[in-house]
């Protein structure tokens, strides 16, 4: 016989507010099995959990239901004080009158009535409950670090720095992402690879940090603590351990015309390279695509002046495959493509730039060595309009809705860098708004307004138009004095949007991490768990979670590795027991279900079953692992014999509930 | 055909590729072939049939078939290889111990479309490809073979074999017949005409279960009708109206997976036209999901328990006519 206790919180006034909290204990007293009900002002207080555990002991209860807010915010703690009590946590069943009833309802006698409805489906569930007792299982001590941007290259050295090993897997030949192609740093100034590249030497000497460059992630099985991930090592053709990085190969190269993506496509790089003076790994990588050797077997020069003898031109791409405990994100950002933005003549002309080039012509590594010049003359340009969101905040379709959040200050930064190196330079700078959030920023802008005479105007820029003296024509709009501009530029910079990684949405798959609707990763809970997907296991570092600029980056990128230190030094995880498990004399063996499985936990073998005639016969039936398992009951649902079912959440569970709240 | 068949059987069984045959003979009627199982050269020149009779799936038979000892030789019309290849994607047939021969299949003359034409009192019939002949107690009636089939061969979907290890004749093609004239019919009803319609029919029903035993979809080893803790047994006969509810659950627990080979309107004793739940379904997730034929080959996911992105989002589904 059952003996439940019901338990019913007022919340304060968030519940008793709107419900008759006293009627639902007296009501739902009167449902079978119930043996104590009562009311009291905070249940999640230690008088109102003392309350609890003082029911389960005189009345020997046999399971509970507690009528409070959403089971997400109490009914840990509520099953903790189960379990103390001697109740296994199971047996609890939270009733939410909280969110689901009182918040959404004035009028108190509704409120009342489905307050009762929805106690009467928890009793009506805990009727059925039964005991679960949570396994466990082990963590492998090793995490994988996914993209070694300035995200990835934190995380993975503060995992390191903790004593766990740690990989990152990074697509390009080398790590250090966008930030090696900044040039200074807002708001303090400093120069971005005089702090960046100290932290990637950092990387490639920490004897607890490997470095996959070149490498992509292909297939992630497995789930927090477990994970088994297949890693593709792209050839090269050059053998890293050989390879000394003296770059002779770069210089005799004879295939010169090759666009070098580091700068943008500003300037050309040989088909062996490396990608730039301080690259870790400090290794030449082929480029097959323009390389005559690979291409047609012509060539070989590099392998003649190789003195090392690392040039190899048969090696293969090679997959490893590696167990990790915990998976790190970091997979960063891009500028939007501005095919789509005609009106500011990206395509036409080669003097409208993005800010992304405009760091690399200001950059002593880049194209220009570092002189301002115009990419169609190489002359110094005296007029510069910088264009404000470009495909950010914007609602037209084209571009994207949210704000890019850097753009602001980097754009500040380079009004002010260009007058302090070139005075006689005008700068115009068009905004929607200036956001500038964060420590020293204002200040920051404000400088390049009042001290270095840049040009503000509130007002978007409606086209930009090449004449034939080589100038552009910019038609703009001054809101404030709302007059139209037109302004004679010799160099525009468009300050692009940024978007997520085109890497991110597949790994999002394969990892069945979640993303919201611009590709972003989205974060377990948006103010109180912002560094960890909600997959167990998955943690987020960087622009990879929504648009950040260095310092945030950082930060969040040092708080997914405490998250993930955090996991990496237990030895053993707990698991969710509320899983799912075939009966295996209804399963049928079709594999519906293992086919709609997100996590990979269920598998088929062929089993010997003494049938009821007494004969033996072999049947293919599905079996769950039940630490890959996350509950999600997708499996019950596509099981056409209801073989399949979720314990905790049973479909005679489910039914009974039904049941309850249509009587 | 029938006697190259049966040549062709005796082959196999004499050359030991297979030990059993599977086919048709005659039933308690003439005109009733049934299938059955032969071990012997003599049993197949005693009983064995193929005709313009020959209605039975055979597919579902294999099941329980191929777990048996020695491999077993099946004869399958082009709308029955539907079915054993959707069995064969869920892994219910094992297919190294079956032997399929595709059979041609000009459609088949169906007795309850020959009553329908207020012929009655049927003692015998016999078709020549063109015209059945029908004797009755009242004497002899002559049907055109095309108005003596039942409505799935009239609107046969597909002439053509999707699986088989030998064919006998010429490949077809799939026919694109307009099969869903009768549930477009029923959409375009209100609610309360079509509640009715289904009441109308539903209420026939005698709950012999012979639309579940027959359909090569239910093949599961414990039909939740069966299992009283499944919570669903005893809801569907609680009253007449919940009885209706367990053709319903029926074609739910079918949807995605059925091939409109129409086993379950052929076997019905009470005349209800089943197919049509099941059709709606296959018409719903053609426009929902693009156009889908269980059983077509064995690659092809499911709509319903796949997820590509450009699946119709709820809204979408309104859009498209869904609140139907």
């Amino acid at each position: 016989m059952q003996k439940i206790g019901v338990f019913v919180c007022h919340c304060g006034t968030n519940i008793a507010g709107t419900v008759d909290v006293h009627a639902v204990a007296e009501a739902l007293k009167e449902e079978p099995g119930v043996v104590f009900s009562a009311d009291y002002p905070y249940m999640c207080s230690e008088a109102g959990q003392n309350m609890i555990k003082d029911a389960i002991r005189d009345y020997q209860l046999t399971g509970a239901v507690i009528c409070s807010c959403s089971p997400r915010m109490h009914e840990a703690t509520f099953r903790k004080a189960a379990t103390s009590a001697g109740l296994n946590p199971y047996l609890v069943e939270i009733a939410n009158i909280r969110e689901q009833c009182s918040w959404i309802h004035k009028d108190m006698p509704t409120a009342t009535e489905k307050a009762i409805i929805l106690g009467k489906a928890a009793i009506a569930k805990v009727h059925l409950n039964a005991p679960l007792t949570a396994g466990e299982s082990p963590v492998t001590k090793r995490a994988l670090v996914i993209r070694g941007g300035i995200a990835g290259i934190q995380t993975a050295l503060d995992i390191a720095e903790a004593g766990f090993p740690v990989d990152i897997v990074e697509k390009q030949p080398t790590i250090g992402g966008k930030m090696t192609q900044l040039d200074k740093t807002f708001p303090t100034l400093d120069c971005a690879a005089c702090i960046l590249t100290p932290k990637m030497v950092d990387c490639a000497q920490n004897e607890n940090i490997k470095i996959y460059s070149y490498s992509e992630v292909t297939d992630v099985k497995g789930f927090v603590g477990n994970f088994r991930v297949t890693i593709k090592r792209k050839a090269r053709y050059v053998d890293e351990t050989k390879c000394t990085g003296c770059g002779i190969c770069t210089e005799k190269c004879p295939m010169k015309k090759v666009p070098n993506e580091f700068n943008l496509g500003m300037n050309n790089r040989t088909a062996v390279y490396i990608p730039f003076a301080q690259a870790v790994p400090k290794v030449a990588t082929i480029d097959p695509e323009h390389c005559n050797m690979l291409k047609n077997g012509k060539c070989g020069v590099c392998a003649k002046v190789c003195t090392a003898g690392a040039i190899d031109y048969k090696q293969k791409d090679e997959f490893i495959e590696q167990e990790y405990g915990a998976i790190v994100v970091a997979t960063g950002y891009n500028p939007i493509k501005l095919d789509r933005y005609d009106e500011f003549a990206y395509s036409q002309s080669k003097d409208v730039i993005t800010s992304l080039e405009f760091e690399r012509l200001t950059n002593a590594a880049g194209p220009t060595s570092g002189q301002l010049l115009r990419p169609s003359d190489g002359k110094h340009p005296h007029t510069i309009v910088f264009v404000q969101c470009v495909g950010s905040r914007d609602t037209s379709g084209c571009g994207k809705e949210y704000c890019s959040k850097i753009c602001c200050m980097y754009t500040a930064k380079h009004a002010m860098l260009t007058r302090e190196k070139y005075p006689d330079t005008d700068v115009y700078v068009f905004y929607i708004d200036v956001r500038t959030p964060g420590k020293n920023f204002d200040e920051f802008y404000r400088r390049a307004v009042e001290e270095y005479g840049v040009h503000y105007i509130k007002g978007m820029v409606g086209k930009v138009a090449p004449r034939a003296d080589g100038t552009l024509l910019v038609q703009a709009s001054d809101l404030i004095s709302n007059e139209q501009l037109k302004i004679n530029a010799d160099l525009v910079v468009l300050a692009a949007a940024i978007e997520p990684d085109k890497t991110a949405r597949p790994l999002a798959t394969m990892l069945t991490a979640s993303m919201d609707t611009n590709d972003f990763f989205t974060e377990a809970h948006p103010k109180l768990r912002p560094v960890e997907s909600p997959t167990a296991g998955i943690f987020l570092s960087g622009t990879c979670q929504g648009p950040k600029d260095i310092p945030e980056t950082v930060s969040q990128a040092s708080a997914a590795a405490a998250k993930v230190i955090g996991l990496l030094v237990k030895d053993k995880l707990t698991c969710n027991p509320c899983v799912a498990h075939s009966d295996e004399w209804m399963c049928n063996g079709c594999s519906s279900c293992e086919k709609v499985c997100p996590y990979g936990a269920i598998t088929y073998s062929d089993k010997e079953f003494k049938m009821p005639d007494r004969t033996i016969a072999i049947r293919r039936v599905a079996s769950v692992n039940e630490a890959v398992c996350q509950g999600c009951g997708a499996c019950t649902v596509a099981c056409p014999s209801g073989a399949m079912d979720l314990k905790g959440f049973s479909n005679r569970q489910i039914m009974a509930e039904v049941d309850a709240i249509c009587k | 055909m029938q006697r190259e068949l049966i040549e062709r059987a005796k082959q196999l069984l004499a050359d030991g590729t297979v030990s059993r045959v599977m086919g048709w003979k005659a039933g308690e009627f003439g005109y009733d072939m049934t299938p059955a199982v032969f071990a012997s050269s003599e049993e197949l020149e005693k009983d064995f049939r193929y005709d313009d009779f020959c209605e039975a799936n055979l597919s579902k038979y294999m099941i329980k078939e191929s777990r048996k000892e020695g491999k077993i030789l099946v004869f399958l019309k082009p709308c029955d290889t539907y079915s054993f290849n959707e069995l064969l994607k869920e892994h219910r047939i094992l297919r190294e111990n079956v032997y399929v021969i595709g059979v041609p299949c000009t459609g088949k003359v169906n007795a309850n479309a020959i009553r329908s034409r207020g012929i009655h009192g049927i003692t015998g019939m016999s078709c020549d490809g063109e015209t059945v002949t029908v004797s009755t107690l009242y004497g002899e009636e002559t049907v055109p073979k095309n108005e003596a089939m039942a409505e799935r061969c009239q609107n046969c979907k597909s002439k053509k074999h999707v699986i088989y290890d030998e064919l006998f004749g010429e490949e077809g093609e799939v026919t694109g017949a307009p099969r869903f004239r009768m549930v477009e019919k029923l959409e375009s009803m209100t609610p309360d005409q079509r509640f009715s319609f289904w009441r109308k029919e539903l209420s026939r029903c005698i709950r012999c279960n012979a639309c579940r035993n027959v359909c090569p979809a239910c093949s599961c080893e414990k039909c939740v009708f069966d299992n009283d803790a499944s919570g669903v047994a005893n809801k569907a006969a609680a009253d007449s109206f919940e009885e209706n509810m367990f053709h319903i659950i029926r074609a739910f627990h079918v949807a995605g997976r059925c091939t409109d080979c129409g086993e379950c309107s052929r076997v019905c004793p009470q005349n209800i036209p089943l197919h049509l739940l099941n059709r709606k379904f296959i018409k719903d997730i053609n426009e929902l999901y693009g156009e889908y034929q269980a059983g077509e080959d064995l690659e092809t996911k499911c709509p319903l328990t796949d997820y590509t992105k450009d699946d119709a989002e709820p809204s979408i589904i309104y859009q498209r006519g869904g609140n139907r």
